[in-house]
């Protein structure tokens, strides 16, 4: 886990406020800045809710348009960020909780912390997205662990997709719950950030018991949890058996699975699949190109 | 005919009800918060009570075809508990610009004491900082002076007439209202409010010009199909359909879409898909969800 982001919260609201100058009126830019103006200057808090909460009222909701360039750039200005599928209103909402100033932590946290606790749905859906580009980053620990919580799916994928808070951030505990609840509900992990840097042999073993009780009730389970397996012997039991079943895209699944495990009989596994593993060694076949090809991600 | 109720506590209302408002053609409401029947202990109870206004309760009605609106104030009821009425003040800026919110309301006097009229007064404030609509409550005992005196307050605070709905009017009440540029609605509540019969009088007698008609209906003997049945007893007794579809419809249009958070186009274009959860939680209990394509489909015109 790193601990520490450094990023520039100024160059973050610089390239929001030129996404937004692109799609949005004149007078919603202006209605905008007067009130993160006013926000960052230490304006009653009252400015603050209402504000957050009118955005949508001024700037609409209809989806961002950005180019590779701002892409690029949100990426560069902090690692992980991708506000790829985010709203006009998002964006705004976004502004506003940055223009909060942060100085004094504990009034800092306390106003957010009023907000979260009243939000609907698309506001909560802006803040847990806004968390990576939060101040004092590790204080809304809990705060994020709560978001994963939700039983609102819409809301657990704000936290759970495309943000890096959670990979930077989370202990074990959290962050394998994060991944069998996204199992659960159906959420794409290819969209979880950095996940396989944060595979872990507790994370293997939770998957595998969770794919057999799936498998015991003749269900089936999404490929993709075969990302995080392969750290006994009892995940190669699971593997080889998936190995064998009639479909292609779980044995892809398996056998890249194989292919990243540690274990030397992994690849021996792997090895009796020779058409699989040529795939896998000719650079063919990549969890980024079975989560392009098999699961219809856009990357 | 569409039918708009914009009075209507549905909070304390069945799921059944919301089903028969739709085959009645009650396409959209407006739940202005007001008070539970006993009064609340903490401003925590007012949170989880406007968060359900905005949230659980707009969910509810949207899965059988009603659009949910709301008014977010605190009740002059409960003004009256000062450490209380300070503690939900802070509590509505959170609330009052959420998307779904139409005015700041219900709001003015039950007893005309002077907790009552500082916590209204900051309210009709709040309304001009934010530039909202406001939904007064008239008060049921000593109402002509009450309705008076909150025409008064709201000019005083610089709101603008037809910026304003003044409620639970009757016969004693609506030629100042009228007269005054504000909108003159009309609870259909029995024994207690005005009678459906005694509404088709008014419309006879003072047209359908600012005119509105709602229900009311909460946790009391009430009738959420007041006004789909009053605009029935208006066309039986041979008032003109234009002007029920005004006072039944139109003016309640005309009048909340100041907000710019309510539309026509918010009923028209919606459809009904009861797979859908909120928080995890469905509407049905073991039924076959309904999944329509349209609106045109559940309208009985």
């Amino acid at each position: 886990m790193n601990l520490r982001t450094d990023y520039d919260v100024t160059q973050a609201i610089e390239l929001l406020h030129n996404c937004l100058s692109r799609q949005i009126s004149h007078e919603a830019l202006i209605w905008l800045e007067e009130k993160t103006n006013q926000i960052s200057q230490g304006a009653m808090q009252r400015l603050f809710y209402t504000a957050f909460s009118a955005v949508p009222r001024y700037l609409g909701k209809q989806q961002l348009t950005l180019s590779t360039q701002d892409l690029r750039a949100a990426a560069a200005i902090r690692p992980g960020w991708n506000p790829q599928h985010w709203s006009v209103d998002q964006v705004g909402r976004t502004w506003i909780v940055l223009s909060l100033p942060h100085a004094d932590i504990e009034k800092y946290l306390w106003t957010l912390e009023q907000v979260f606790t009243t939000a609907d749905v698309r506001e909560l859906i802006a803040l847990y997205q806004s968390l990576p580009l939060m101040p004092h980053p590790e204080k809304h620990y809990a705060r994020a662990a709560e978001g994963v919580r939700s039983n609102m799916t819409s809301v657990f994928n704000a936290v759970a997709l495309r943000n890096p808070y959670p990979a930077e951030y989370f202990d074990d505990l959290a962050w394998n719950q994060m991944i069998l609840k996204a199992v659960f509900v159906g959420s794409p992990l290819y969209l979880i950030h950095n996940s396989d840097r944060r595979a872990n042999p507790e994370l293997g073993k939770m998957l595998v018991d969770y794919a057999r009780e799936r498998w015991a009730a003749k269900r089936s389970v999404t490929p993709e949890l075969w990302r995080f397996v392969g750290y006994t012997d009892t995940e190669l039991q699971a593997l080889a058996k998936v190995l064998q079943v009639d479909d292609i895209v779980q044995q892809e699944a398996a056998a890249l699975a194989c292919a990243h495990s540690p274990l030397p009989q992994a690849k021996e596994l792997l090895a009796r699949y020779p058409h699989l593993q040529a795939a896998i060694l000719q650079g063919d076949l990549t969890w980024s190109s079975f989560s392009r090809d098999r699961l219809g991600a856009d990357t | 005919m569409m039918f708009i109720d914009p009075h209507i506590h549905m909070v304390s209302r069945t799921t059944y009800d919301y089903m028969v408002m739709r085959e009645y053609g009650v396409v959209a409401v407006i739940e202005p918060s007001f008070w539970l029947g006993q009064p609340r202990t903490s401003s925590g109870s007012f949170k989880d009570y406007f968060s359900s206004l905005i949230g659980w309760e707009r969910f509810r009605a949207s899965q059988f075809g009603i659009q949910h609106y709301c008014t977010i104030g605190l009740n002059p009821k409960e003004a009256n508990n000062e450490a209380l009425a300070a503690a939900v003040m802070e509590l509505l800026p959170l609330y009052a610009c959420k998307e779904g919110v139409v005015a700041i309301g219900e709001i003015g006097y039950d007893d005309m004491t002077p907790a009552e009229d500082k916590y209204f007064c900051q309210q009709l404030e709040l309304a001009q900082e934010l530039d909202m609509l406001v939904l007064i409550h008239t008060p049921h005992r000593n109402k002509k002076a009450g309705a008076s005196q909150s025409m008064d307050r709201c000019i005083e605070y610089g709101l603008a007439p037809s910026r304003v709905i003044i409620d639970h009017n009757n016969e004693e009440t609506v030629e100042e209202v009228l007269a005054r540029g504000f909108w003159a609605a009309f609870t259909i509540y029995p024994h207690t409010k005005m009678g459906n019969a005694r509404m088709v009088e008014i419309v006879r007698q003072y047209g359908c010009d600012r005119i509105i008609v709602d229900s009311s209906a909460d946790w009391g003997v009430s009738d959420p199909l007041a006004v789909p049945k009053t605009a029935q007893l208006m066309l039986e007794r041979g008032i003109p359909e234009a002007h029920v579809k005004a006072v039944c419809y139109e003016n309640a249009l005309a009048a909340y879409s100041q907000s710019h958070q309510f539309s026509e186009s918010d009923w028209l274009t919606s459809t009904i898909d009861q797979r859908e959860l909120y928080y995890g939680n469905s509407v049905l209990r073991g039924q076959t969800p309904v999944v329509e394509a349209s609106r045109d489909q559940i309208l009985i015109e």
